[in-house]
């Protein structure tokens, strides 16, 4: 057992390297001699916050049972967070040629409201990127679960609490940019966050690929170090029956809690770094539509495996964008057909695809094996050619 | 043995999943570096026979609704150009991208076009926010978007044209209308986002300038100090409960002489109307005025309960012209002929924003060879001189501002969900910046 156990993480740890070198070395190599262009790299970076996601959704989902769908509320908050930093540093280039950004100067704001001050400071935009969705969680998380709030209405809180965010920062007096939202981003710590191709000024594109590639690197390795931990044995047994382990003498609720603030930390940061790659947030974000697709991805790719929810994030977002330029009017059946197969043939996820391969190879093997055997013994009770198998 | 076989299976699944994740991105990035050095384009987007001319409309998701309809004109105006010769002898191949009513999706579609692509011109979006995402896209990249939807202005960006109705072509006009007809009470309503904001707000400064006092001005102000920096009553998307507000709206009419300017959005119309026609108040006494519904959206609204009331527009299918008759004619023939997929063909109609794409088309057609190149800049430069086109409204002319001056119409709904054209206003010229203009 020892052995087996040894060896997964060997090889988990092999599947993690190779990953580094691709995202680390590889792509950073091809784009600096210009074999990607700045807006792919954004695409792909964006794919890699949307895997990281995925991840903290799994956390939740796949190793502790907490159907949460509105993962994309903690997502949002750090994109959010980091959003202001980034709209405070559009300077005076605007409409309106105001330090303000521009939708207050449309809303009759002479200055600046208190609560957007501090986000002045880089230092504190990006320490709430992460404290903001993480006390959201905690302060969620630790009514949802004293009140023993579990299974599917667990799910349907987490629908609600999304949709309140939607409403609530669609509207203007909330200070967040209404539907118009965050765009337009110009620069950060004084250096032009984007590449200006006419005047060959360079943004800082592959410093966010790099970054959301660390971000991936480090939730999966803590996704690996968590299922070797005693920590790991006890979330997952919660998942199985909650009632045994409290029964067993565990505060099942600290646990829970603990692991829902940690996935909205990682859900925030991968916000943060997704918005400047791509290029601008709304209300929309909170749309129960966006946690759905990350629930997609989770399923698609192999909930409760390491590697699944991110071959699901990356594989669907390549798949959607690709689609929805090559086949317009018809990507959403594509799509759909895609999820359907998935459904029907690889309940386990696409990660499960080796498995299944191997479990298929062994019927037919054996189907063959039983068939000669069968022709040698020349016994056909049923005289219709199919084998019967004991 | 049997263990061993195991853990060999194991590593054979988390190996395959890994390497599968990873390779993903290098493929594609592989991928991706070797389209690029096959493709040479020449500036502008126009290679050999054809010019690459980009499309961005919400084809799927909440927005497709009225997108599509500009999605599928603005494939009509192309086949139009091109069977007359094209554009200075090039034809049209439009790119076609689904925005899918995602906005940072927009922003990338919209890269894709300009970078991988390399259209010379872009004709899409709808909302304010799609807009206000591939904004700075089209300002990196120099490209050229034309925005064909009526919207609350203070914008002027220099890569952007805007076909689109300004506030002083709908709301303002729709007004002086309503004032000129004996209206001393206005009551203001909408969906809470940055268009009816900005109207209401425009609208509450016009309407005082005009000697409307501040208590006849219905929904609601909110001041800062002595400022008002908004008016009226405001809901959210989707919003369905109407009833305290049609009350209130009761009440405030109660004196007679009252209306209603109506900026609310999309679906949220139909329980609006409903209510409104429930309460007993009708278009004769109390007439609302909305900005947002084109004969297109009579789709999905109870025709029967915006009887009488009004509409303002640039356009409307029911005018009466040569120009008109014929755009009308050729597009249901085209509909009919046509065999891209997912084109509705049945129960189609013409409306504003639809016909502001095609007069957008054949301007840029028309600016194109004024300038004698694709290139972006260039062809805005031509714009920015004036160039005119007879659309099916009448003559539009491009303004030095990237707006278009043109004819505006007032109509009053009909039970076919066409509007009878009660007023119009010739040549009103687009002027984006209003807000605290009026005193």
């Amino acid at each position: 057992m020892q052995l087996t156990a040894s060896r997964l993480l060997m090889s988990h740890l092999i599947a993690l390297a190779v990953f580094a070198l691709v995202t680390l070395a590889l792509v950073p190599l091809i784009y600096s001699s210009g074999g990607i262009a700045n807006h792919d790299i954004q695409r792909y970076g964006k794919y890699l916050c949307w895997a990281a996601l995925a991840v903290s959704l799994n956390l939740l989902w796949g190793y502790t049972g907490l159907l949460c769908l509105g993962q994309c509320v903690f997502f949002g908050l750090g994109g959010y967070a980091f959003g202001m930093y980034l709209m405070l540093n559009v300077g005076v280039d605007q409409v309106y040629k105001t330090a303000l950004p521009d939708f207050m100067d449309f809303l009759g704001y002479t200055e600046l409201p208190a609560h957007w001050k501090p986000f002045e400071s880089f230092g504190f935009a990006v320490g709430a990127v992460i404290w903001v969705p993480g006390v959201m969680a905690l302060i969620f998380g630790f009514l949802a679960f004293r009140s023993r709030i579990t299974g599917v209405y667990f799910a349907i809180m987490t629908q609600a609490l999304t949709y309140v965010a939607w409403i609530l920062f669609l509207r203007n007096e909330f200070t967040f940019g209404g539907n118009n939202g965050f765009t337009d981003f110009k620069k950060i710590l004084g250096a032009n966050l984007y590449s200006h191709p006419h005047t060959s000024t360079n943004g800082k594109e592959l410093l966010f690929f790099i970054l959301s590639a660390l971000l991936l690197i480090v939730t999966i390795l803590l996704m690996i170090a968590l299922t070797r931990t005693r920590f790991g044995k006890i979330q997952r047994a919660i998942r199985d029956s909650e009632n045994r382990v409290r029964f067993s003498g565990y505060c099942t609720e600290n646990f829970k809690l603990f692991i829902f603030t940690l996935a909205a930390i990682i859900a925030g940061i991968a916000g943060a770094l997704w918005l400047p790659q791509a290029g601008g947030i709304n209300g929309d974000v909170f749309l129960p539509r966006e946690s759905l697709w990350v629930v997609v991805w989770v399923a698609v790719g192999g909930r409760g495996t390491i590697w699944g929810p991110v071959i699901g994030a990356i594989l669907i977002s390549a798949l959607k964008s690709w689609a929805q330029r090559e086949y317009e009017n018809t990507w959403i059946i594509i799509l759909g057909g895609v999820f359907l197969i998935i459904v029907l043939f690889l309940p386990g996820g696409i990660s499960s695809l080796g498995k299944k391969l191997l479990g298929w190879i062994r019927i037919c093997r054996s189907r063959t094996e039983n068939f000669i055997t069968n022709r040698k013994k020349k016994v056909d009770p049923n005289g219709d050619g199919e084998e019967t198998l004991q | 043995m049997k263990q061993i076989t195991k853990t060999l299976k194991y590593i054979r699944c988390a190996t395959f999943n890994s390497i599968l994740a990873a390779t993903v991105i290098g493929l594609a990035a592989c991928g991706k570096s070797s389209e690029n050095t096959t493709t040479n384009n020449t500036v502008g987007g126009s290679t050999g026979e054809t010019v690459k001319v980009g499309v961005l409309h919400s084809l799927s998701g909440t927005m497709a609704i009225s997108e599509t309809s500009l999605r599928d004109v603005l494939l009509f105006t192309f086949d139009e150009i091109n069977a007359g010769g094209g554009v200075m002898g090039k034809m049209i191949e439009p790119v076609v991208a689904d925005g899918a009513s995602d906005w940072p999706n927009f922003a990338e579609k919209a890269k894709q076009l300009l970078l991988d692509d390399k259209v010379s011109v872009t004709f899409g979006c709808w909302t304010s926010v799609s807009r206000k995402h591939v904004l700075p896209v089209f300002e990196r990249n120099k490209g050229l978007l034309f925005y064909p939807v009526q919207y609350e202005g203070e914008e002027m960006s220099p890569n952007i044209f805007y076909t689109a109705e300004a506030l002083n072509q709908q709301a303002i006009p729709a007004v002086d209308y309503l004032l000129a007809a004996g209206k001393k009470k206005f009551y203001l309503v909408g969906t809470d986002y940055i268009y009816p904001q900005t109207t209401n707000l425009v609208l509450f400064q016009y309407l005082r300038s005009k000697g409307i006092a501040e208590e006849d001005i219905g929904g609601g102000l909110r001041k800062e100090g002595n400022k008002t920096i908004g008016a009226g009553k405001y809901t959210p998307f989707s919003h369905t409960d109407y009833q305290a507000i049609v009350a209130e709206i009761a009440n405030f009419s109660a004196g007679g002489d009252a209306c209603v300017i109506n900026t609310i959005n999309g679906d949220s119309n139909v329980p609006f109307f409903k209510e409104f026609a429930a309460s007993g108040l009708t278009a004769e006494d109390c007439p609302v005025v909305s900005f947002s519904v084109s004969e297109d959206e009579f789709r999905s609204l109870p025709t029967k309960d915006l009887v009488g009331h009004l509409g303002c527009w640039t356009y409307f299918m029911s005018l009466d012209t040569p120009a008109n008759n014929k755009f009308t004619k050729s597009f249901a023939s085209w509909l009919a002929d046509t065999d891209v997929t997912g084109i509705k063909k049945e129960d189609r109609v013409t409306c504003s924003p639809m016909v502001l794409s095609y007069n957008g088309v054949y301007l840029w057609k028309k600016a194109v060879e004024k300038a004698g190149t694709f290139d972006p800049t260039a062809v805005m430069k031509a714009l920015e001189e004036g160039i005119s086109f007879d659309g099916p409204a009448g003559p539009v002319t491009s303004q030095k501002n990237h707006h278009l001056t043109k004819n505006v119409y007032i109509g009053e709904t009909r039970s076919d969900g066409q509007f009878k054209v009660v007023k119009s206003f010739e040549k009103v010229y687009g002027e984006p910046f209003l807000e605290g203009t009026f005193k």
